[in-house]
């Protein structure tokens, strides 16, 4: 004479031959004793399952049902567990005027207890309640956030959702049109929310899953409806790969930084020619004069033409061409020289430079002269000044293209992450401008 | 730790006490309530049918809590709403006990605690007040009326003649776990954490049809 309630083996209420006492259908309860409420396949009511009668509690005229992707009874291991689908429901919620439903599948296990499946528009999560307090978090950012678990989660969304269609089985008394404020937190691909109303707050934290995954363990048939546009904890796909874009872009900059300081190691970076001269008015003045000639070795590389005059308050300008006495050919180029100074009510100042540096690039290598030919401003009668050539000189303007050339792909990746990251949070409660609910529409009464 | 033996003062049945400083047991066969003076046991009550509930555990399962070997010695039934939980009186291998909650399998295991200071009266609680024990923050979560539904197997006290059992249930960021049991004049309060079911390595559990 023990209780029944103390065998060692429990039998499963399926083979109880329960039937709904509205419609006469059969019922399945597949949660033991943890069943409250269970839904008639045929009549959509839903029945206590604590009352031996299993007494109506809701009932439905309208009995349009919902298919669902994951048929209840479906069982499969799911985090080395074995878990049985027992209950489906919608929850719905408005904005503005439009409806938005998403699915909870309830999952069981007769001794790790209840998890659920969510699905919206092909996007699933995998959610278990939490019984730790989330803490709220005091910041700055404008969404507010909880922390749990050491993760912070950032304020998405809060919406009143109302049960809009139960079917199978659940641990609590279920009802139809029963409405919870409906808080998620996101730190993709974890979700934290909070279902609360005037009696208690529920908490539960999921995690993004792909619906293949689920499809494969729970041996649902045909495959997992692809995912409609970006979910709220969906992992963002260009996360990673902006990271490893901006890794390769990393290691080739610091090669290029390599090749820039071995460049600037072999550069020979040598004075071919040096001369001081003086500039003085006069008729008598030959416009222009041609400099020993200099030897610039090697093959094709750079030449730095530096030219310092003595100026005050004045400018001077001089044409050059630097030219080959075995070929002829000549370069021409001419560089402006200017320095002011004085003092005004705000101080001393300078304008311009007395001296000045042009680097002309891909010279050949043989002997050279220059011609120079100096005109400065009028009135000036006399001005000291000096030229001075280096032979192959380093250089950043090849490592200045190559970085800005590098850069571009982690641009558009980063680009493509921010676009990503927008629409997300175009869903969220804190979207700029309100966007056209194009997708999405699914009225919680028919599927 | 001896195993002691007594008879069932009603019907006479032998009685094995599991844990030798119980204070009260069942009669697994005439359902008396037996609570232990002195040497003798005396039936002062009996239990009524205990609800039908689909805990894993039972009588004898054995566990671990942090490395220590427990066994289920007994229990105490409650319902709330059209559900039922039950507490499984733990006896850990140092003579010590603890408490299992299992309230549709979601696990939490306490120990009684004195509080530091005298507990508040359970009409003056609301959800949300806050408590420093043991240096947890503690937030009060949920407020209950239990109604006691009965016992089974050995307690550390006597508890039998109970109809409401009010409950305040309280929870740390860090998920520690505390329950005030005010269904005597004096609350008891006992302080734990929540536990999942993989990280109490239990046996001897009840099966269930179709599973394993």
């Amino acid at each position: 004479m023990t209780p029944a309630s103390s065998e060692s083996t429990i039998r499963g209420s399926r083979v109880k031959g329960l039937n709904c006492p509205g419609c006469g259908a059969a019922l399945t309860v597949r949660g033991f004793e943890h069943t409250i409420s269970v839904v008639c396949p045929q009549c959509l009511a839903i029945l206590s399952a604590k009352d031996p009668d299993l007494q109506i509690l809701q009932k439905f005229a309208d009995n349009t049902r919902i298919t669902l992707l994951i048929p209840l009874g479906s069982r499969g291991k799911w985090k080395g567990t074995d878990y049985e689908v027992i209950g489906f429901q919608r929850r719905t919620f408005e904005v503005d005027d439009t409806e938005y439903s998403w699915s909870e599948y309830l999952l069981f296990n007769p001794y790790k207890g209840f998890r659920y499946f969510t699905e919206y528009q092909g996007h699933w999560n995998d959610v278990h309640t939490v019984r730790a307090l989330p803490q709220p978090v005091r910041s700055a950012v404008s969404k507010a956030q909880v922390r749990h678990n050491g993760v912070a989660y950032t304020h998405f969304s809060t919406a009143q959702a109302r049960t809009s269609y139960v079917l199978g089985e659940f641990p609590w008394q279920v009802q139809r049109g029963e409405s919870f404020a409906v808080r998620d937190y996101v730190a993709p691909p974890l979700i934290l929310s909070s279902e609360s109303n005037v009696s208690e707050i529920t908490w539960s934290a999921g995690e993004y899953v792909d619906g293949r995954e689920i499809w494969s363990a729970f041996k649902v048939p045909g495959t997992a409806p692809r995912p409609v546009g970006v979910f709220l904890n969906q992992p963002s796909p260009y996360a990673a790969r902006m990271g490893s874009i901006w890794g390769l872009c990393g290691l080739f900059l610091f090669l290029a930084v390599l090749v820039a300081i071995a460049g600037f190691a072999l550069a020979s970076n040598k004075e071919v020619f040096s001369d001081h001269y003086r500039y003085t008015a006069g008729p008598e003045k030959e416009p222009s004069f041609v400099t020993p000639v200099f030897q610039l070795d090697g093959g094709s590389s750079n030449i730095e033409v530096y030219t310092h005059a003595d100026l005050a308050n004045n400018w001077a300008y001089f044409s050059y061409a630097l030219i080959n006495e075995e070929t002829g050919q000549a370069y021409d180029f001419g560089r402006e020289l200017s320095y002011y100074s004085g003092y005004d009510s705000d101080g001393s100042w300078t304008e311009g430079s007395n001296s000045d540096t042009v680097t002309l690039s891909s010279i050949p290598g043989g002997r050279y002269y220059l011609r120079v030919e100096p005109e400065v401003a009028p009135g000036l009668q006399s001005m000291g000044y000096s030229i001075r050539l280096r032979r192959d000189v380093p250089g950043f303007g090849y490592f200045a293209v190559i970085f800005v050339l590098l850069l571009i792909p982690p641009a558009f990746a980063t680009f493509q992450r921010f676009g990503f990251e927008q629409r997300r949070w175009a869903e969220s409660d804190y979207a700029p401008v309100k966007e056209e609910a194009d997708d999405g529409v699914t009225d919680g009464s028919d599927d | 730790m001896s195993e002691r033996v007594a008879n069932c003062p009603n019907c006479g049945a032998q009685i094995k006490f599991l844990w030798s400083s119980a204070i009260q047991t069942t009669c697994e066969y005439c359902h008396s309530i037996l609570v232990r003076r002195d040497v003798d046991l005396e039936r002062v009550g009996v239990v009524a049918d205990l609800p039908p509930d689909s805990s894993p555990l039972q009588i004898s399962s054995e566990g671990k809590y942090q490395g220590k070997p427990f066994v289920v010695v007994g229990r105490i039934v409650y319902s709330y709403g059209l559900g039922a939980w039950n507490e499984w009186h733990l006896m850990f291998t140092d003579s010590t006990s603890g408490w299992l909650s299992d309230a549709q399998l979601e696990y939490d295991i306490s120990f009684l605690t004195v509080p530091p200071a005298p507990l508040a009266g359970f009409e003056a609680l609301v959800c949300g007040n806050r408590f420093q024990w043991n240096g947890g923050d503690y937030t009060i979560t949920s407020i209950t009326r239990a109604r006691y539904r009965g016992v089974q197997g050995e307690l550390p006290f006597e508890y039998w003649d109970k109809s409401e059992a009010p409950f305040v249930d309280l929870r740390t960021v860090d998920g520690r776990f505390g329950t005030i049991d005010y269904s005597d004049e004096k609350p008891l309060l006992f302080l734990g954490e929540s536990v999942e079911f993989d990280d109490l390595s239990l046996k001897n559990l009840r099966e269930f049809e179709g599973w394993r």
